[in-house]
């Protein structure tokens, strides 16, 4: 388990900016991520050998955070913002047509690996609600109507 | 009614003005030209002088801020950009990093020119990809024209910054989770004092200040304190961009004076849906106590919220219609702080976790009057004894509900009625007659 050569060069830059070295340690998860789809413990090793640190001090951070998939995810990681503002405005079924359409429940992933369902919290884009985000992308003042388009926009 | 004042916003129609072209043209990076011929102290008087509170949620003087800092440290002095943007119902400086980040990053070099700092991070919440994105496009075309690097303007002022992206843990939108999770560890915030002004990021002095708080700065340099200190109510100047959501027609970010009432940004915003009575407004983000309709009068400040036990906090403004089901918004924002609470402190971890437990049996039909005092109970002792405000941000609205609201959570424990699954508000939501007040 390595990273890529544009990855590594990531790394460099990285440890540039930063007075210690363990600074880099989310970044880097980060890009561990984006490289491997998740962060398994091999993972997890993998950036502490770069870092200098024991693994478990990096397994307990990556642990502390959500957005780190400790499990491998689908293609597209459907996350659902299910807060306040998103429910006031109708998440709840949002949720519903996801699990009717994708067939499956949150936290499941299907069969072809394609799709990942979550709940998350506030995605702080509560101005447009309902709000999903899918991958980096965030779709915003969704409707049944509108998923469907989403959904079959993605291949 | 209110008018919108576009201070902060003034560009961010513009097209293209995320690029440092379109930018300039605009006037940034003017007044970061204009305090490089000043001091520091006097930049730091002119900040002090404008009144600038913290935007962040707590509302603290920016510039008494940036003069706790030492002048001479043993240590390098660091700045820490709080772009965790995570508080429910926030969404302002998303805006500000997506439309105009340049003027986000003449804010930082102005502020640590006064500073003395040579390094700053901006750390932003990991989901926020795009607006990251363009936050990097915009300081890599800044290092280009030197306005960001060694010697900036040929001055003797170097100064870098870097984009650190969170991963998602709301915690770290507190200042010394953030300066914990920053030097990547867990963001479990640290016990104070010392403040960050005098230990902070790697063991240096360090500021932590809110986007939007950043972003005034320019302003005020292009400006003048004077100008800016007669915005707004007094000791509360300058705008706010308030973020307005939930049954509102037209729901977004409003620029508005400080200090402008509740009810005037609910009408600018088009007024609640479909006609209907407002129940709730929340005026300063999910942790500050809901209002009553009969509260709305308030003028949005930090002073005047504060005076009626509530906070003007992040700005975030969530209203609430006569629809909506307070037993499931009060369950739902238990999860969201039980989930969030880093386990550092038995109150918070233990209290919250507990107030979720007992608001999801009430939501489930299973609930007992004698659960509303002691819920009452359990988040008093949360209050004021834990580390962080988080414990604090679950306990206040948990008051707020029940003890404004209390008539509602009443009637909904003697219905029975089990609410788990069912939408918050408008169709299908669950409704409970609430007898009227003696």
């Amino acid at each position: 388990m390595e990273f890529s050569p544009e990855a590594m060069k990531e790394v460099e830059k990285l440890l540039s900016r930063y007075p210690i070295k363990e600074a880099a340690l989310l970044p880097l998860l980060h890009i561990a991520q984006r490289e491997f789809g998740h962060v398994s413990l091999e993972a997890e090793a993998y950036v502490a050998s770069l870092l200098d640190l024991p693994a478990p001090r990096v397994h307990g951070v990556s642990t502390f955070y959500t957005m780190y998939n400790k499990k491998p995810v689908g293609k597209y990681h459907v996350q659902v913002c299910t807060n306040i503002s998103c429910s006031l405005m109708g998440a709840e079924h949002i949720v519903k047509c996801l699990e009717k359409k994708l067939g499956i429940k949150p936290g499941q992933t299907t069969a072809d690996g394609k799709f990942t369902l979550s709940e998350v919290e506030c995605l702080g884009s509560c101005g447009t609600a309902p709000v999903m985000q899918i991958n980096d992308d965030y779709y915003e003042d969704l409707t049944e109507a509108k998923i469907d388009q989403i959904l079959g926009g993605l291949k | 009614m209110a008018e919108i004042m576009k201070v902060v916003t003034r560009n961010m129609d513009v097209p293209d003005q995320h690029t440092i072209a379109v930018a300039m043209q605009n006037g940034a990076y003017e007044q970061l030209k204009k305090a490089l011929e000043m001091t520091p102290d006097a930049i730091i008087e002119e900040v002090k002088k404008s009144g600038l509170r913290g935007r962040g949620g707590a509302g603290f003087p920016a510039g008494l801020k940036w003069s706790f800092v030492p002048k001479q440290a043993p240590k390098p002095k660091y700045m820490c950009v709080n772009a965790d943007e995570g508080e429910p119902g926030t969404f302002k400086d998303r805006v500000i990093m997506s439309k105009d980040p340049h003027l986000l990053v003449e804010g930082i070099l102005i502020a640590c020119y006064a500073i003395g700092i040579r390094d700053a991070y901006i750390y932003i919440r990991g989901e926020f990809v795009e607006p990251a994105n363009i936050l990097q496009k915009a300081i890599d075309e800044a290092y280009e024209k030197g306005f960001i690097g060694e010697n900036i303007l040929g001055k003797d002022f170097t100064c870098h910054i870097t984009v650190h992206r969170g991963a998602g843990a709301y915690v770290c939108g507190e200042e010394t989770g953030l300066i914990e999770s920053l030097e990547g560890k867990r963001g479990q915030p640290r016990l104070k004092p010392p403040f960050p002004a005098v230990v902070g990021a790697f063991q240096g002095p360090t500021v932590v200040n809110n986007v939007e708080t950043l972003a005034n700065v320019p302003r005020i340099f292009e400006h003048g304190a004077d100008w800016f200190a007669a915005i707004g109510v007094e000791k509360n100047s300058g705008t706010r961009l308030f973020g307005i959501s939930g049954h509102v027609n037209k729901p977004g970010v409003y620029e508005l004076p400080m200090g402008t009432p509740i009810r005037e940004l609910i009408e600018l915003a088009g007024g609640v849906r479909g006609g209907r009575k407002i129940k709730a407004v929340v005026p300063g983000g999910s942790s500050a106590p809901a209002l009553t309709p009969d509260q709305l009068d308030t003028q949005m400040s930090f002073d005047a919220l504060g005076a009626i036990g509530s906070m003007g906090g992040s700005g975030g403004v969530i209203v609430m219609d006569e629809t909506t089901n307070l037993v499931c918004v009060l369950t739902r924002l238990l999860e969201f702080y039980a989930h969030e609470s880093c386990g550092q402190c038995t109150p918070c971890r233990e209290g919250v976790a507990w107030l979720k437990k007992i608001m999801q049996r009430i939501r489930r039909g299973q609930g007992k009057i004698e659960d509303i005092d002691l819920m009452l109970e359990v988040a008093g002792n949360i209050m004021g004894n834990t580390l962080c405000p988080l414990g604090d941000a679950a306990a206040m609205p948990t008051r707020g509900f029940l003890t404004k609201f209390r008539a509602e959570f009443e009637a909904f424990i003697k219905s029975g009625a089990n609410a788990e699954g069912t939408p918050m508000a408008g169709e299908g939501a669950v409704q409970v007659s609430v007898p009227a007040a003696e």
